[in-house]
């Protein structure tokens, strides 16, 4: 682990030669990047298309290319709704998906996520949330994301969508008895363990690598 | 005896009082109709749904699916896991491919999973629920017990996204798959045959932290059932079905449209068709009101 962090340290260079093995290192199905044949295929095929600045096909060909800086600072891969449509039509069978979220979790590691990024943030919450209890609280996730902002920001928020609120209430699809406890796990105590193992070994294997 | 038995994995949207109740309402309804006995996995939990990437490292995310399976492996040994959920099926399936192609892999998450007392030992299979329809029944075994068909209602099949992809139904295609708008006609009902938006994005996750993109994608959506003549959508997706109706309303005030387009579940139609009433079909658990199936399920 300590070798990444060493490396985000250096000086800023636009472009880096090894940056593609770097990728194949660090990154979840980042070994698949050089199968990149750009047809563009996944570009065209992506929901959220109009709303990112690098589509999949140019971060493949920018992580080629050495230009570790602006891949790892862009918003784009974070865009990713996991609908798995570009996945399915890659000619090359890249799971593109696993790399956008891989790209995404390693810029977040390295402190170089947009700060201000609201699917990372999402993304956070959530994991925070389930682990908790082993299961998702749906009113404390949704209420923690109304109020991330402020107390203010956050009632505004919710007045905002108290039609919906109080339409998922009177159709039985919410409980505000969830906000004290709610559905749990009951072996949470081993849930906990069971992850603490899980990166204890990842740490481990992480150490082993580098 | 039941005719099929299944260790049940329902999710965190299918608890009592949570966002998708009326899909595990109108599930258990229709299984009962179907002979098939779930047996929920007990103690299961969260599969760490696609959005968890940032905070849940590898390990992490395919250790708590190994969990579930574990469980179902001791406690309903010899059953398929069967989810309700796009996600947690999607999930559980990446876990099963990656825990039993990668030994490496395997060791390490037996490892994690021993600090709770369990292990995985590959047997465990996972289902979604319309593979438990589909191919352990088939159309025609579905269609027997229909007792009141649901003549005249249009319906617009939303597959949507991750019960289509990476994986899909086998022998579908990704880009127009059937099986859905097969289903509809099963319980005598009209599936759309041009709804251009089948198998598009809600969001997903992003709903809720990129809303206006999402709402873009949800307002496509609604807008082709509406010009397609559908009187309903119908997915078998429980976030397709809570983004797609519950933000009609957010879509409404912000953009001045007047949706007002029911979406309903796969399994309400089935219960529906099978003689259930409003209450197992799970109809009185919408936003939207679908009144035409309400309507229905109330005529004796």
């Amino acid at each position: 682990m300590s070798a990444t962090i060493d490396r985000n340290a250096t000086p800023v260079r636009p472009y880096q030669s090894d940056f593609l093995r770097e990728v194949e290192r660090e990154v979840e199905g980042g070994e698949w990047v050089k199968m990149c044949m750009q047809c563009g295929v996944c570009a065209g095929s992506c929901p959220f298309g109009p709303h990112w600045e690098h589509s999949p096909q140019k971060l493949f060909m920018m992580i080629r290319a050495g230009q570790r800086d602006e891949v790892l600072t862009s918003d784009s891969m974070w865009m990713c709704t996991s609908c798995y449509n570009c996945v399915v039509r890659c000619p090359r069978e890249l799971p593109i998906t696993t790399i956008m979220h891989g790209l995404a979790t390693y810029s977040h590691r390295l402190g170089l996520a947009p700060k201000m990024q609201p699917t990372r943030d999402f993304s956070l919450r959530f994991v925070d949330n389930f682990t908790r209890g082993g299961r998702v609280n749906e009113l404390k996730l949704t209420l923690g994301l109304y109020f991330k902002d402020g107390l203010l920001a956050g009632i505004r928020k919710g007045w905002e969508m108290r039609y919906v609120a109080l339409g998922l209430l009177k159709a039985g699809r919410l409980n505000p008895f969830e906000l004290f406890g709610g559905h749990r796990c009951k072996d949470v105590k081993g849930i906990e363990a069971m992850l603490a193992k899980a990166h204890e070994i990842e740490q481990r294997r992480a150490g082993a690598k580098h | 005896m039941a005719k099929k038995e299944y260790a049940f994995y329902p999710g965190c949207s299918s608890q009592l009082k949570a966002s998708a109740a009326n899909y595990l309402t109108s599930t258990q309804a229709m299984c009962k109709t179907l002979d098939i006995k779930l047996t929920t996995i007990p103690d299961w939990n969260c599969c760490g749904a696609s959005i968890s990437y940032t905070g849940a490292s590898q390990l992490t995310r395919h250790v708590l699916n190994a969990r579930n399976f574990a469980l179902a492996e001791k406690h309903l040994p010899g059953q398929d896991v069967v989810a309700t959920c796009a996600a947690c099926w999607l999930n559980a399936r990446e876990s099963k491919e990656k825990l039993d192609v990668d030994r490496q892999f395997l060791a390490d998450a037996n490892e994690a999973l021993k600090a709770a007392g369990l292990q995985y030992q590959g047997r465990a299979n996972i289902k979604h629920m319309v593979e438990v329809l589909i191919e352990d029944f088939g159309y025609d075994q579905l269609a027997k017990p229909v007792v009141k068909p649901l003549g005249g209602i249009k319906f617009a099949g939303y597959v949507g996204c991750q019960t289509n992809r990476p994986f899909g139904i086998a022998g579908e295609s990704f880009e127009n798959p059937m099986y859905l708008d097969k289903l509809v006609e099963t319980v005598g009902a009209e599936p759309l045959s041009k709804y251009d938006q089948k198998v598009t994005c809600c969001g997903g996750a992003l709903a809720f932290s990129e809303p206006d993109k999402s709402q873009k994608q949800i307002r496509d959506i609604v807008e082709s059932a509406y010009d397609h003549g559908a009187d309903m959508i119908v997915t078998p997706c429980p976030l397709c079905q809570a983004n797609v109706e519950v933000y009609q309303a957010e879509i409404n005030r912000k953009q001045g449209t007047k949706f007002n387009m029911p979406v309903t579940y796969y399994s309400q139609l089935m219960t529906v068709a099978y003689g259930g009433s409003v209450k197992e079909a799970g109809l009185d658990g919408h936003l939207i009101q679908p009144t035409k199936l309400q309507a229905l399920a109330q005529k004796t």
